[in-house]
């Protein structure tokens, strides 16, 4: 069973004004459970647009999205019950933070599930583990806590709910390296530890490659490719032709073939191309 | 949602009545609220309606813009027809009396009117957000006000303030649309049970929203002492109003127009 499935899923802005656009243009794409998958598209391709669907804050206008083969539109099924089977992380997700201390503010998700005070405590204590905050960060006000604590605080409010597929847009984005190398190692951490299906927004192809097995491209609303990491960044021309980013070595090795000194067109992570790069220096000498 | 709220939407152009000075164009709308209210007869009305639609032709804003931004005023319309229809006493015989009911003619010239003049007054009102941007009408506002700095009231000030809080309404929407759908994505019920439960539903959107708000105007009022702004004193303007012959021409229309209705009330 897919963990997520869309068929023909179609999203229109503003249906029947001059301003109509197709931010989502008849998506199908299956993702199967426990996959990491890196979501990567232009600014305005509709990411945020297409994973908005797959929990229900947006309804296509035409097509339909399964979770867990469920039809989420159907009328037996509670969209809530997909929210917290789903579950989605914004954009600088801090910024949703309310509560007076930071476990309040986790069991925020758990609590609006009807689970039991213990369960609840279970979950949230868990959470905030998988996301590196000490037990003693828990009673302190969210707002008085750094940038990147912050975004690992609401990070956790969502993964307390104990999704099946967690969805993160940028759960990186503005924070320094070492907050960014934090947030992303314990997301991966996470999805080693519990074999959740992810799906991660990100522009960063250097994190993409990093982390992910899938990659999903979008352009321009419409699917671009949906491949194994290797086979996507095969196609680097092509990526850069619909105004993608490749990771820097790629355009390290482009460049190089330019000269004439052809390593490779799979070269998308340092540790391939040094080898690669010792090789031909090996059959020189 | 949200998005869809037209009040003070500006909508750019490069009409007549977009190049107008502001100034004028505030002044203009009152003189055209006073006209109105002036007016009580079936010619200074239909003079009154006239100048306001060709205002519309003239400044290329769809006619369809008219009707909305009438359409949240409606209640208030109707409800006002309906109590100049029914209590609005007339001296001949009543047209209709039944139980409690009686309607003269009065009441219903009086309704009529009264519509007119509202519907008039919206969208000669709407005209002016719709055809000046909001930093331009402030800066007409301030102008218009100078005069008061005289008993020290603080014209500037005001005025910078109602720019600021222009500026970030659409902001603040957006940034509310955000948060709703980050609470929602936690289980939050924003749409559903009673008024009670509705309102204790708000506090994990309304404190965010406030947060946020709080530390964007920390931001800005930092960003503004950094570029060493210290109030009205001393301060020019880097787009200056201007009249033109154009500006004075409509002027004296209106005032012509106003008198001519004047007249007109005290012949008739």
């Amino acid at each position: 069973m897919n963990a997520v499935e869309t068929k023909n899923l179609t999203y229109k802005y503003s249906v029947g004004t001059p301003f109509e656009t197709t931010a989502v243009d008849d998506i199908s794409v299956a993702i199967e459970q426990g996959e990491f998958v890196g979501v990567i598209g232009h600014t305005g391709s509709g990411k945020s647009t297409l994973i908005q669907h797959l929990n229900g804050l947006l309804k296509q206008t035409s097509g339909e999205v399964f979770i867990n083969g469920r039809n989420i539109w159907d009328k037996d099924v509670n969209i809530r019950d997909i929210r917290f089977e789903a579950g989605l992380v914004f954009q600088y997700s801090e910024y949703q933070l309310f509560e007076e201390t930071v476990y309040k503010d986790i069991a925020f998700g758990p609590k609006n599930m009807g689970l039991s005070e213990e369960e609840t405590d279970r979950c949230v204590r868990k959470a905030a583990k998988q996301m590196g905050l000490d037990e003693d960060l828990l009673e302190r006000s969210p707002f008085d806590l750094s940038g990147g604590q912050k975004r690992r605080v609401a990070l956790a409010g969502v993964i307390a709910m104990e999704p099946k597929i967690l969805i993160l847009d940028e759960p990186a984005a503005g924070l320094d390296p070492a907050g960014r190398d934090k947030v992303l190692e314990e997301i991966s951490n996470y999805h080693k530890d519990s074999g959740t299906t992810i799906l991660l927004v990100s522009h960063s192809m250097e994190d993409i490659v990093k982390y992910a097995d899938k990659v999903l491209v979008m352009n321009k609303g419409q699917l671009f490719c949906y491949e194994d990491v290797d086979k996507v960044f095969s196609m680097s021309e092509k990526l850069q032709e619909i105004g993608l980013d490749v990771p820097q070595i790629t355009k390290f090795a482009m460049c190089l073939r330019e000269k004439g000194i052809d390593i490779g067109g799979d070269i998308y992570t340092v540790e391939r191309a040094k080898e690669r790069l010792l090789n031909i220096l090996k059959g020189h000498n | 949602m949200l998005k869809d709220i037209t009040i003070g939407q500006y909508f750019p152009g490069d009409s007549i009545i977009h190049r107008m000075d502001s100034r004028f164009k505030i002044v203009l709308d009152i003189l055209y609220v006073v006209m109105l209210f002036i007016a009580d007869n079936f010619i200074s009305l239909a003079i009154a309606g006239l100048f306001i639609i060709m205002a519309y032709g003239v400044s290329g804003i769809k006619p369809i813009m008219m009707v909305k931004s009438l359409k949240p005023l409606l209640p208030l319309i109707l409800f006002t027809a309906v109590l100049n229809l029914f209590f609005v006493k007339g001296t001949d015989e009543p047209l209709v009396q039944w139980w409690i009911i009686t309607i003269y003619w009065e009441g219903i010239s009086t309704a009529i009117y009264m519509i007119v003049r509202i519907i008039c007054l919206i969208i000669g009102m709407s005209l002016l957000t719709y055809t000046t941007s909001p930093i331009v009408l402030t800066d007409a506002i301030e102008r218009l006000l100078s005069p008061l700095k005289k008993i020290k009231l603080p014209v500037h000030e005001l005025a910078m303030m109602m720019t600021i809080a222009l500026r970030f309404i659409p902001t603040l929407i957006e940034e509310t649309d955000k948060i709703m759908a980050a609470q929602k994505a936690r289980g939050a019920e924003l749409d559903t049970g009673g008024l009670m439960k509705r309102a204790k539903a708000l506090v994990p959107v309304l404190i965010p929203l406030f947060v946020s708000a709080f530390k964007r105007a920390n931001e800005l009022a930092m960003a503004m002492e950094c570029r060493c702004y210290r109030g009205g004193d001393g301060r020019t303007k880097l787009r200056q109003l201007k009249a033109a012959p154009f500006d004075y021409m409509i002027f004296f229309l209106m005032l012509t127009v106003l008198g001519f209705i004047i007249v007109d009330n005290m012949v008739f």
